[in-house]
Formats: C-alpha cells, sequence, structure tokens
C-alpha cells in the first residue's frame, strides 16, 4: 500500500538579503517523506541543507532571511502559511529538531528537568507531576541510566553523548511526526555516534516517526538512510534510494564526494579530490553551478543549468550528461 | 629505517588545585600516563583516539610547548624533554606543527606573506631569501604569489590550512606534528589536504605524526599507527595489519564504530557502553575494564603492558590477548 507522505517541500527557495547581495541559500528544493522513512540530506557546508530544515519550522531570522517562493505541505496543509502562534503549537509538537552542537541547544542556566517540564507543559495540558513522570519516561527511553537523579542535573553534568541523548528526548517529549535531525551526531566521537545512530533507529521503528536526517557523512547516509537528496550550493543535484546512489551514482559531484573519502576496504593510492571550492553562493556561476569544478563539464554546462530530472525511474538528477543521452538515443 | 624520533614513559600530568590564596593540589588529570613510542625517518605515524585520550597533549609535549611531567623524548639520540631557552628556539626549526583549526591558528592581523616569514624572521633568514623562499612555498601548497598580500579571512578554510602548512615548510623541518589537520574541513576539501600532505611528504622527506579521530583518513595516510585510550596507548603497530587484524577489544569497536559508505553492508557492530571515564580518576587495572565487554577479572587488578601480539610489528596491551613470542617487530 503506497502511503501518503506526511511532509512535502515543493520548490523551495529562501534566499538571505544581505549588504554584499543576495545569497541565494536555498535554491528550488522539493522532496517528500512518509512516515516511518529516514530521508537523508548530504552536503558540504554551505550546501544549504541546514536552512532547508529551519525553512521548513521556520526558525529564518527576516530579516535578513525570507522564505521567497515553494511550499511545505505538512499532512496537507502549507507551514508557510501559518500564523507565529500556530507555527508555535506545530514545532516542538509535531515536527521537531535535534542539532547539531548539544553543548550550545540546551540552556546552561537550568535544570534538565526544568527544561524538559517547559516543554512538555507548552504543548500539552499535565500537572508538573505527570510533565516530570513523562522526562522521566523518556530519559529511560533514549537510554540514560538512573533518569529519575539525573534530572535535576544542569546540562554540563552531562557528556556530549548524554547531553545529545537529552536532547533527543526532549525532541520526542510530544511525540513528533516528523523529527529533523540536524548533524545529530557530528560533534560526537566515533563509538559514541553509533550508540546515537543506533538509538535514532530503535526509537523510529518504536515510535514509527519521520526522520530528516541532515549530514556531510556519506557513511551515516548509508547506515540509517531509505532516501537520499544530494545538495551542492542551494540546489538538490541527485536523490534516489539509497541502495541505488550508492551503487549507480549519477552526478559528477556525487562521484567526487564519494572518491574523496578514504576508503579501508581498498587503500587508494592517491585520494581523487574535486578540485577547486565551492562557489560563492551571492554569484553563482552561470549555467550549471558545479560546472567550473566538474571533470566531465562540457561547454553547454557553463551555459545551462540543467534540469533536475528523473532521468531513471525513482532516480532524480540534476546533469546535462544525461540529457545528451536522451537525445542520442532518441 | 632508523628512529627519528623515540618517546619512552611520556607523562603530563596537570594538577588540579583547589583554594584560591594558597591553593593545593588535590589531584591531577593524568592527560597523558605512560606513553612510549617510536617514529622512523620518513614515515607517518597515526595517533588516533576519541576527544580526551591524550593525542594532542601528546603531540604538545613533543614538542615541549607544555613541558611533559615525565618521561623522555629522544629526538635523534639526544633527549630533548628537558631543553630550554637558545637550544629549545633551535630544535623548533627541526620540530614543526600544523594545527587543527585554520580560523584560530593563523593571526588574523597579519597578511600571509607576514604569516609565512614569521619563522624565517625569527631565525634570521635574509630578507631576499625569504621573499624568494615565500613565492616557491607558496606555489608548493596550491597558492599563488598574489595571494601574498591578502589576509587569513580572505581565504576558506582549505586555502587557510594550506598557508598553515606552508608556514610549518619554511625552516625545512624533518618532523612535523600534524595536529587534526583536516577535521575542520569538508570532505572535498579534505581530500586535496591530505594529498598536498603526501606530495610534500614525498617532494620533502618529512616524518610526520598525523594525530586524528578520523580513522578512515588515518588508515589513508599513515603507515604505522597507535591508538591511544584515556593516556596510553591500548595497540600499536603497521596499519595494515592493524585494521585487518585489531587484537585489543577497543580498537575493534573503534573500528566497528566508523559508519561506512556502504548500505549492501550488514554489520556486526561493536557498540560500547558508557562513556570515557574521567581522567582525574582513571579505574585501575586495565583502563578500559569499564567498558570492554569482555572484562575478566585480572582486568580490573592489573594494569596491562604492550607486548607484542602477532608476528609482524603489532603490540596490544590487553591481559585476553596471547602474547607472540619470536616477533621481529
Amino acid at each position: 500500500m503506497e502511503q501518503e507522505p506526511i511532509l512535502q517541500v515543493e520548490n523551495l527557495h529562501t534566499h538571505f538579503f544581505t549588504k554584499s547581495g543576495v545569497v541565494k541559500a536555498v535554491d528550488g528544493v522539493s522532496f517528500d517523506i512518509k512516515p516511518g522513512e529516514t530521508l537523508g540530506i548530504v552536503g558540504e557546508s554551505g550546501s544549504g541543507k541546514s536552512i532547508t530544515a529551519m525553512s521548513i519550522m521556520r526558525l529564518i531570522k527576516d530579516p535578513p532571511g525570507k522564505i521567497v517562493d515553494g511550499r511545505v505541505l505538512f499532512k496537507g496543509e502549507n507551514l508557510l502559511e501559518k500564523s507565529k502562534k500556530e507555527m508555535r503549537s506545530i514545532r516542538g509538537n509535531q515536527i521537531s529538531m535535534v542539532f547539531q552542537d548539544p553543548m550550545t541547544s540546551l540552556n546552561p542556566v537550568f535544570t534538565v528537568e526544568k527544561q524538559m517540564v517547559e516543554t512538555i507543559q507548552t504543548h500539552r495540558k499535565v500537572s508538573k507531576k505527570e510533565a516530570i513522570d513523562r522526562a522521566v519516561e523518556l530519559l529511560d527511553l533514549v537510554g540514560i541510566p538512573s533518569a529519575r537523579s539525573r534530572l535535576k542535573s544542569y546540562p554540563h553534568e552531562f557528556s556530549g553523548g548524554m547531553r545529545q541523548r537529552v536532547m533527543i528526548a526532549l525532541a520526542l517529549s510530544c511525540d513528533p511526526e516528523v523529527l529533523i535531525a540536524d548533524e545529530p551526531t557530528t560533534a560526537l566521537d566515533v563509538t559514541i555516534q553509533a550508540q546515537i545512530l543506533e538509538l535514532l533507529e530503535r526509537l523510529q521503528k518504536e515510535l514509527g516517526m519521520a526522520i530528516v536526517m541532515i549530514t556531510h557523512d556519506l557513511g551515516v547516509v548509508a547506515e540509517v538512510c531509505d532516501r537520499v537528496m544530494v545538495m551542492y550550493a542551494g540546489k538538490p543535484v541527485e536523490f534516489s534510494e539509497v541502495t541505488e546512489l550508492f551503487d549507480h551514482p549519477k552526478h559528477p559531484y556525487t562521484w567526487g564526494l564519494m572518491s574523496s573519502i578514504p576508503q579501508i576496504k581498498n587503500r587508494q593510492d592517491r585520494l581523487e579530490a574535486i578540485s577547486g571550492l565551492p562557489p560563492d553562493l551571492r554569484d553563482l556561476p552561470q549555467g550549471c553551478s558545479f560546472a567550473p569544478r566538474c571533470k566531465h563539464a562540457m561547454d553547454k554546462c557553463h551555459e545551462v543549468d540543467p534540469a533536475f530530472r528523473e532521468h531513471i525511474p525513482a532516480h532524480h538528477v540534476r546533469c546535462l550528461l544525461y540529457e545528451e543521452k536522451e537525445e542520442v538515443t532518441t | 629505517m632508523s628512529n627519528l624520533l623515540e618517546v619512552k614513559n611520556l607523562k603530563k600530568h596537570f594538577p588540579i588545585k583547589k583554594g584560591a590564596i594558597f591553593p593545593k593540589q588535590v589531584g591531577a588529570v593524568k592527560a597523558v600516563d605512560g606513553v612510549s613510542f617510536h617514529v622512523r625517518k620518513g614515515e607517518t605515524l597515526g595517533l588516533v583516539g576519541e576527544s580526551g585520550c591524550g593525542k594532542s597533549t601528546t603531540g604538545r609535549a613533543i614538542l615541549n610547548l607544555i613541558q611533559p611531567s615525565e618521561g623522555e623524548v629522544i629526538y635523534k639520540g639526544e633527549d630533548i624533554s628537558h631543553y630550554k631557552g637558545e637550544k629549545l628556539r633551535k630544535l623548533r626549526q627541526d620540530i614543526q606543527i600544523i594545527f587543527q583549526d585554520p580560523y584560530a591558528s593563523l593571526n588574523p592581523r597579519m597578511t600571509v606573506e607576514q604569516i609565512i616569514a614569521e619563522p624565517m624572521r625569527a631565525f634570521g633568514t635574509p630578507k631576499k631569501e625569504r621573499e624568494e623562499k615565500i613565492d616557491y612555498l607558496l606555489d608548493v601548497v596550491g597558492l599563488s604569489s598574489y595571494h601574498k598580500h591578502r589576509y587569513p579571512h580572505e581565504f576558506s578554510g582549505g586555502q587557510r590550512q594550506r598557508i598553515g602548512i606552508a608556514r610549518a615548510l619554511t625552516l625545512d623541518p624533518e618532523l612535523i606534528i600534524c595536529d587534526e589537520p583536516v577535521s575542520a574541513l569538508d570532505v572535498s576539501i579534505q581530500a586535496q589536504v591530505i594529498n598536498l600532505m603526501e606530495d610534500l611528504q614525498k617532494e620533502f622527506d618529512l616524518t610526520f605524526i598525523f594525530i586524528a579521530h578520523d580513522l578512515s583518513v588515518v588508515h589513508h595516510i599513515s603507515d604505522r599507527v597507535a591508538v591511544m585510550y584515556l593516556g596510553e596507548i591500548v595497540e600499536v603497530g603497521e596499519v595494515e595489519e592493524l585494521y585487518a587484524n585489531p587484537k585489543h577489544p577497543y580498537t575493534q569497536a573503534l573500528l566497528s564504530a566508523i559508519p561506512e559508505a556502504d548500505p549492501h553492508l550488514k554489520r556486526d557492530r561493536m557498540v560500547l557502553e558508557g562513556d570515557l571515564p574521567s581522567p582525574s580518576n582513571p579505574p585501575a587495572g586495565c583502563k578500559f575494564h569499564t567498558r570492554c565487554p569482555f572484562a575478566e577479572e585480572i582486568c580490573r587488578t592489573e594494569h596491562p603492558e604492550l607486548k607484542d601480539v602477532s608476528t609482524g610489528d603489532h603490540q596490544a596491551a590487553c591481559h585476553l590477548v596471547k602474547e607472540v613470542v619470536g616477533s621481529n617487530g
């Protein structure tokens, strides 16, 4: 049975209007996600992956930022048309977010109990005692030992991994249907990262929520995601199922990303790096944004910005290489 | 190959003091607690471990940027751990360091030219020679001479790291301590910098101590690898052997925790319980026993020493691994 998507992003454009020009941080992003699914958004810094997440949550500071075009449909309703008040009741309740840095996303001057009770009472009409019981239940769920006594602790009394667990518990406090995880393991050590990824997978199975996993680590993507969107300079360049993406990557940027990571199984003599630097988002090159760094760039790539097309069923690519082929074959 | 550097039982304990007027020492953070290893000329030794395991402190103690509490650092046959003043200054020409954070390690008020010239000025290189060298080094690290008059904020992270590398090369060092040189960079840029470092190693016949927490990067660049946990080396060996055949349970857990970019891989992951214990109060016996899934009685009481665990160059500090006699390592 084909499930209805719970969240749909259509042609999202988020621009920042700065003194030195318009930064097109997100420039035409579309995707959808179904309940219980994990969607990965990969890209390097500045590719627009975090801004996409912030736009969904309506957390873009205006000015300078503005969502200039697009729709974000949550259960069929456009979040971009909601009032601030309506948005507050959705944020943290039906859609919640886990941030990269567990050190700065908890308030250092309040105990974990206070912060959790506050979140729960904002969205649920419950007594303080019930809220505390719920908090204990959540901390248990995310694997914090002796949860009831740890509630009285301040954030600095937890280690990085434990703090990230607290963040996840906070995000889960109102049974969200969509969890946006923005680089949730980047600040953590590998053994702790493994714990957190395992935790997220377990929680998803138990609670059936959809997860948008934002990361720059293809390893993390391969491990937890069902479908992946690769972003470059504010635009999606490739989008497909995870196995398809790793088995048959189509976009030259995806190729470059994959060959840039050192592999343990077969050690390369030399890494195949992508040459050059990501473009300035205020002044994008004409044609395909990746063309100046692309080994396969043709003359046309510097003139025409390719469309994001489904060249193979369920596999979107933004690249002229494939447009060419189609012309040849037809 | 001869040993360029030998570190013997290196310790760095940071005192914990209490009392505002007459501070008394009430304990110590044992950041590095008895580390011994050697580095051969021309090779890259990888130093891996999680945050707080003492890998950066080890790097800095070798360079005498922090004074070691105990132990010897033998460079070309001489113990340099107690060098002071002019002798220490001279030594720093030979041993250089590249830092992790390309944003914090370059002076924002100096131009690229001044940054790269600084070490040469300190050692009295004539002006003309300095200028030639700056142009040459900028070219070597993949920048051009028109970048000379710019300031660090005008560069991206990867370019800044190139400037840091150029600065480290100015005095023709023999040994460079690379303290997480690529961890702040994006993957595509990371690959560029790793390639550059490998090229430079060949060209200038450099020896690297490569400190990192990313096991795949360390695997790629190193000839030998030492794994640290709570201020100690738990396993050390030739890179292929150590990755293919890890003996210490901590190394095994670390390696199984790396997310690999292969969705078909069905992994049998060994997830460690709990967090790193505090280095101010490390567990008795084997320091890893509190998180080790195989810990036995002996692990709680007796501290394991590094021993040969295969016929190659491969040692581990674990009671549960059999010693292999007749090693040539």
